[in-house]
């Protein structure tokens, strides 16, 4: 087991170092001049020649990365060239509702995905399963800014029984967290159901049902247990991905958090912003990742002798 | 080397089409698999002739038609300019196909010509191409297409490209695994015995068996793309105003939403529509390549 932990450990550092080179390399990647596009055509010459030193382009590349990943790695990941702020103050200001968000959207997503999935695979009425097939294809396909904006017209603006304008508190985060948990649990729900009839096929259930266990000691004690380690790996590493989503959604409900800072820094060309929020949320996906990998080797054995 | 095209190489062919046809018949056992397709083909048709069929120009201000419900006269209704929302839908099916078609060529050719490299040659070629895909991997795909209209700044041809270019390392992951499978089978070395090069064992024998499993995932990946660059648009980081553009159409119906709804409805009807016939077809196309499925 520990062997297996420090393999996977290490393997991350590799990924690490790559996720910050490619994030530093947006700067220098960036058809024409970073400097001028952020300043704007009309900056004068002394504004772009500070703002180069600031940022240190005017040396070597290897040198500069080293910097950038010295410096990132003490948490500092340089100064916001629209609010003049540190990005780590502004990132961790805004990381707080974002995470929020994405937490209370991955409960919504395993409480409805999973129990809908396994009630599609183990359905007498075949009814059950394709009602459950049909409204997941639509959960996966409705882009979640429309989703949103509909949930706002039917709850908000025609029955008038959740807010829309305010931010705070737990009633302002059912509507966002619904919004953004519809594809996830969408597409749990179809990992439960594809792996629950995988399990379902296996001979140690021929042979439960065989013996005489009834059905629903079948379904649950020996089916599910096996048939939910696989989903629970997809529940988990969606959770990086709901981080990501909340930027749209973010905007549609218009709530503070990180996918609206991206914007913003996007929209105003402010590299060391976006390049700050790019880093955190990839080296957050990674490790989640990796904390998926090692809790997946202690549930399964099989794993971690690979 | 003109001798080696006459020396039959057997089953270095794709399956041929007869080998499908009583999967292709099962389609009709599908009713909803055909009433998708029917719906890409009408998406299709109006996108390709969108001036043909729209009523109104879509950019065009009606005067005196400002957000106006949908009647007879202005089926989709009229939004805050008084532009006619229903052939703006219409010629935002224009826009969602140059979407699709471009995201995925570049995902497409881009994947490929990297996977089939590094499943080929393998080695230190394969070691370096999939180590930057991998990188690449570790970023979300809307965070990956967010950081590259970060470099390229915001506008529908860089949410585009952007797209494009952060779907490419699945694509060129997938090739590169069964350009694997391929590149050790007999034909390959058949292929190679009678004195073929790389670039015609490549182009011939290992691309034509290669390719099932990355255009199955270009399918799905249609609706993706569609999604995600309606999203950048949605987030003023793809088409600008006035672009007839279903994402950036629902953003401005934001604003509006209290006292027009229709301007809400239409395009996200129309995306779903579209990405649901986009994944039934994907589902379906995948179910017939896939041979475990098979039943």
């Amino acid at each position: 087991m520990r062997a297996f932990l420090v393999r996977r450990l290490f393997l991350l550092v590799p990924t690490v170092l790559g996720v910050t080179l490619a994030t530093f390399l947006m700067l220098h990647l960036t058809p024409g001049d970073p400097v001028t596009i952020m300043l704007g055509e009309f900056a004068s010459a002394a504004d772009v020649a500070r703002l180069r030193v600031e940022l240190g382009l005017d040396r070597p590349l290897p040198v500069q990365y080293v910097k950038f990943l010295a410096r990132a790695l003490r948490g500092d990941l340089g100064t916001s060239i629209r609010s003049r702020r540190p990005v780590a103050e502004e990132i961790a200001e805004r990381l707080p509702p974002t995470m929020q968000l994405a937490l209370a959207a991955e409960v919504l997503a395993v409480g409805v995905g999973i129990p809908a999935g396994v009630a599609a695979a183990t359905a007498r009425i075949p009814a059950v399963d394709s009602t459950v097939v049909a409204v997941t294809l639509v959960g996966l396909s409705m882009p979640t800014f429309w989703s949103g904006l509909l949930l706002i017209l039917l709850f908000s603006l025609t029955l008038g029984w959740l807010p829309i304008t305010e931010s705070q508190g737990l009633r302002a985060l059912i509507l966002p967290a619904v919004t953004l948990a519809a594809p996830a649990a969408a597409v749990l729900a179809r990992v439960t159901r594809a792996s629950v009839l995988e399990v379902l096929r296996q001979d140690y259930v021929r042979t439960a049902r065989a013996k005489g266990v009834v059905e629903r000691v079948v379904i649950y004690r020996h089916a599910l247990r096996n048939a939910l380690i696989p989903v629970l790996t997809v529940a988990a590493l969606q959770f990086a991905g709901l981080v990501a989503g909340a930027v749209i959604v973010e905007s549609v409900f218009a709530r503070p958090g990180l996918g609206r800072l991206a914007v913003t820094a996007i929209l105003s060309r402010d590299f060391p912003l976006a390049q700050g929020i790019v880093l955190v949320v990839a080296t957050m996906y990674v490790f989640v990742n990796v904390g998926v990998d090692v809790v997946y080797g202690i549930l399964d054995p099989r794993i971690r002798y690979r | 080397m003109a001798t080696v095209s006459d020396v039959p190489v057997p089953s270095s062919r794709a399956v041929r089409p007869s080998a499908r046809r009583p999967l292709l018949r099962k389609l009709w056992r599908r009713p909803p698999v055909i009433a998708a397709m029917v719906m890409l083909v009408i998406f299709i048709i109006l996108a390709l002739a969108a001036p043909l069929f729209a009523p109104h120009d879509p950019t065009a201000l009606i005067p005196g038609a400002v957000m106006r419900p949908p009647s007879w006269q202005y089926l989709f209704g009229t939004d805050e300019l008084g532009r006619d929302v229903l052939s703006r839908v219409i010629h935002g099916a224009r826009i969602s196909l140059q979407i699709g078609v471009f995201t995925i060529s570049i995902a497409l050719a881009l994947g490929t010509l990297v996977g089939i490299t590094a499943g080929f040659y393998g080695g230190l070629v394969d070691g370096m191409l999939m180590a930057v895909m991998e990188v690449l991997l570790a970023f979300p795909q809307i965070l990956l297409a967010m950081a590259i209209v970060a470099m390229l700044g915001p506008s529908l041809t860089n949410a585009m490209i952007a797209v494009g270019l952060s779907a490419v390392p699945v694509y060129a992951r997938t090739a590169r695994g069964t350009t694997l499978s391929v590149r050790s089978m007999d034909f390959v070395e058949a292929a190679r015995a009678v004195g073929a090069g790389d670039g015609r064992i490549l182009l011939r024998h290992v691309l034509p068996n290669m390719i099932s499993p990355v255009v199955v995932l270009a399918t799905a990946g249609v609706g993706i793309a569609i999604l995600i660059a309606a999203g950048l648009s949605y987030l003023g980081l793809g088409a600008q105003p006035p672009t007839p553009e279903w994402g950036a159409m629902l953003s401005e119906s934001r604003a509006y939403l209290r006292n027009a709804w229709w301007m809400a409805t239409f395009p996200g009807l129309a995306i779903t529509v579209v990405v649901v016939s986009l994944n039934l077809c994907g589902d379906w196309l995948r179910d017939l390549l896939d041979p475990r499925l098979r039943k």
